[in-house]
């Protein structure tokens, strides 16, 4: 199953500094994200696409994540050469992350296995 | 409860003209914020503003306010913007024009200034937070320098009876702030209530961002009626809770995943926002639908604001050329990869020199690279189009990429169409901070 099937993602960029929420679109299945959507983890799908560190900030009262990846944007929107200089559609790639089938009694995937 | 309806006219420089209309028309509002000013935005304007003394405003206001001012004249709708750019005294007069022009009487425009803060730059011991340099190492490079100003200058030229209000580089939320600050008498050291008008002003400030823009996720995400998108209004009350909506009949939806994909839209730390005004906590917020197309939103809270504001530095960072071409059909993947190997070549064999380079296939791997797109060289795309782009140090230097793409035309792979080339200058923003009481304000006013 993928992680796009139970929740919804945003991108926004400040700097060189990308942020992406995920949203669970059920509030029931915040636990999940909060088990499976580790920052090891995300930091681990990105690659070397986020050169720096990846924080995760948990918003219960939202059933929501909020990802924050440094050295992410190839030098910031201003001065990136990458086509996506927002980083606009990282959210969507964050979305393919693969999540077990039964993902209440699985236990979290480990480290980099996107 | 008394209330008051405050609608979101833009949410970018360029963004559309017709819902504000709408707003202003089918709205109730009693405030329009057009919030048209990127980090980037305001160094292009200072580099106009140096070539034009009169110029440096968004070149966009003389259409947006032809389009809205009748219509808030008439109902007494009042307007906040950051649409003066580098040169709010320029803007306020250009408005007053545009006034005049359609007859109208009686207005009261302020212009706040105060914002540009290049000239001290030079005497303090400020630090690059993005490189950790020191500032004054940036030299020459800096075009531009605008410190973050809050919501308190503009809720007094509300309290003046300004008609329009336009700033420069005044904090986004803080817009939306101060016309609450100004209508429920709310203390700028009422930090709670600060939380508050900030989490309201983060809603609208994107505009369609909140009523379904950059949402849409078919069979995942369905929005009716993009192409009608319809602007977000905030119907606040005293107590300072927020209702979200819009426009009956307008296109878009207002939804609670509609909201909270904005209330976490370019936040870092949710208990932790920085705005001149108060430090935001977003942590605890809760989201409530209460009918169609309504939202209410509670719960923010806040901190004594920080004793330093951000400064944006615009600078001058050298040139960027890029071309690109495409290819379709049987093998088109195959030339494409030749034809970045060409230009690879090219660029080495005529000694065009760059500090970064980077070729693309698009369609392949230009957005994410081979590893998330899964790219082991075996995917055939029906068509492809290549990129090249490269960063220099000069503009003919950044022309020479471009046109080494175009030369593919003739002398390149196969069925090789459609080039586009481009050469421009760089503008890059760094960030510092300085200490708030450099930064002094000052409110003009113009009327007609």
């Amino acid at each position: 199953m993928k992680l796009r099937q139970i929740a919804h993602s945003r991108t926004g960029d400040k700097g060189n500094t990308s942020s992406i929420s995920v949203i669970a679109f059920d509030e029931q299945d915040y636990p999940l994200l909060l088990r499976h959507i580790t920052p090891e983890r995300v930091k681990a799908h990105f690659g070397n696409l986020v050169a720096g560190e990846v924080i995760r900030y948990e918003i219960p009262s939202l059933g929501a994540l909020n990802f924050v990846l440094r050295q992410a944007l190839g030098g910031g929107v201003t001065r990136s050469l990458i086509l996506d200089t927002h980083g606009k559609s990282l959210s969507s790639a964050l979305l393919d992350l693969e999540l077990p089938d039964d993902p209440y009694t699985h236990e979290a995937p480990a480290q980099g296995d996107a | 409860m008394r209330q008051i309806r405050i609608g979101a006219g833009a949410g970018y420089s360029g963004d559309r003209i017709e819902p504000a209309i709408e707003l202003a028309e089918k709205g109730d509002l009693q405030y329009l914020v057009f919030e048209c000013l990127a980090e980037r935005t305001i160094a292009l304007a200072q580099q106009a503003k140096l070539r034009d003394p009169a110029a440096g405003y968004d070149p966009l206001l003389p259409e947006r306010f032809r389009a809205v001012l009748p219509l808030c004249h008439a109902k007494d709708i009042r307007i906040v913007t950051n649409m003066g750019a580098a040169n709010p005294q320029a803007a306020a007069e250009r408005t007053r024009a545009v006034a005049q022009e359609l007859g109208l009487t009686g207005l009261k425009i302020a212009a706040v200034t105060g914002d540009d803060v290049l000239p001290y730059l030079s005497n303090g011991h400020y630090r690059i937070e993005e490189t950790g340099a020191a500032v004054a190492d940036v030299g020459n490079r800096a075009v531009s320098a605008n410190a973050y100003i809050g919501a308190q200058s503009i809720a007094e030229a509300l309290a003046n009876g300004a008609h329009i209000v336009i700033t420069g580089r005044a904090a986004d939320p803080s817009l939306f702030a101060a016309p609450l600050i100004h209508e429920f008498g709310w203390s700028l050291n009422d930090f709670h209530r600060l939380g508050q008008a900030t989490l309201i002003g983060h809603l609208l400030e994107c505009a369609g961002q909140v009523t379904g823009g950059y949402f849409a996720d078919p069979g995942y995400k369905d929005v009716p009626d993009l192409a009608r998108l319809g602007f977000p209004i905030g119907e606040v009350s005293e107590d300072g809770s927020v209702v979200i909506t819009k426009v009956a009949g307008s296109g878009g939806r207002v939804t609670p995943a509609t909201c909270k994909e904005q209330i976490l839209y370019e936040i870092h730390d949710p208990a932790r926002y920085l705005t001149p005004d108060v430090i935001a906590d977003f942590s605890n917020v809760t989201v409530e639908e209460v009918g169609s197309d309504r939202i209410r939103i509670q719960g923010a809270s806040g901190g004594p604001r920080p004793e330093t504001l951000k400064v944006s530095i615009g600078t001058v960072e050298g040139f960027v050329g890029e071309g690109q071409i495409s290819y379709a059909g049987p093998g088109a993947r195959a030339r494409g990869e030749l034809a970045l190997d060409i230009v690879r070549e090219r660029l080495n064999l005529t000694g065009v020199s760059t500090s970064e380079l980077r070729f693309d296939l698009i369609g392949v791997n230009s957005l994410h690279g081979d590893r998330l797109s899964g790219n082991s060289g075996a995917h055939e795309p029906y068509e492809v189009r290549i990129r090249v782009v490269g960063r220099t140090d000069s503009l003919a230097e950044a022309v020479r990429i471009g046109n080494e793409v175009e030369t593919l035309y003739t002398n390149g792979p196969a069925g090789g169409g459609g080039v586009t080339k481009s050469a421009r200058e760089v503008v890059g923003i760094l960030s510092t901070y300085i200490p708030r009481h450099l930064v002094r304000p000052t409110v003009h006013y113009v009327e007609c």
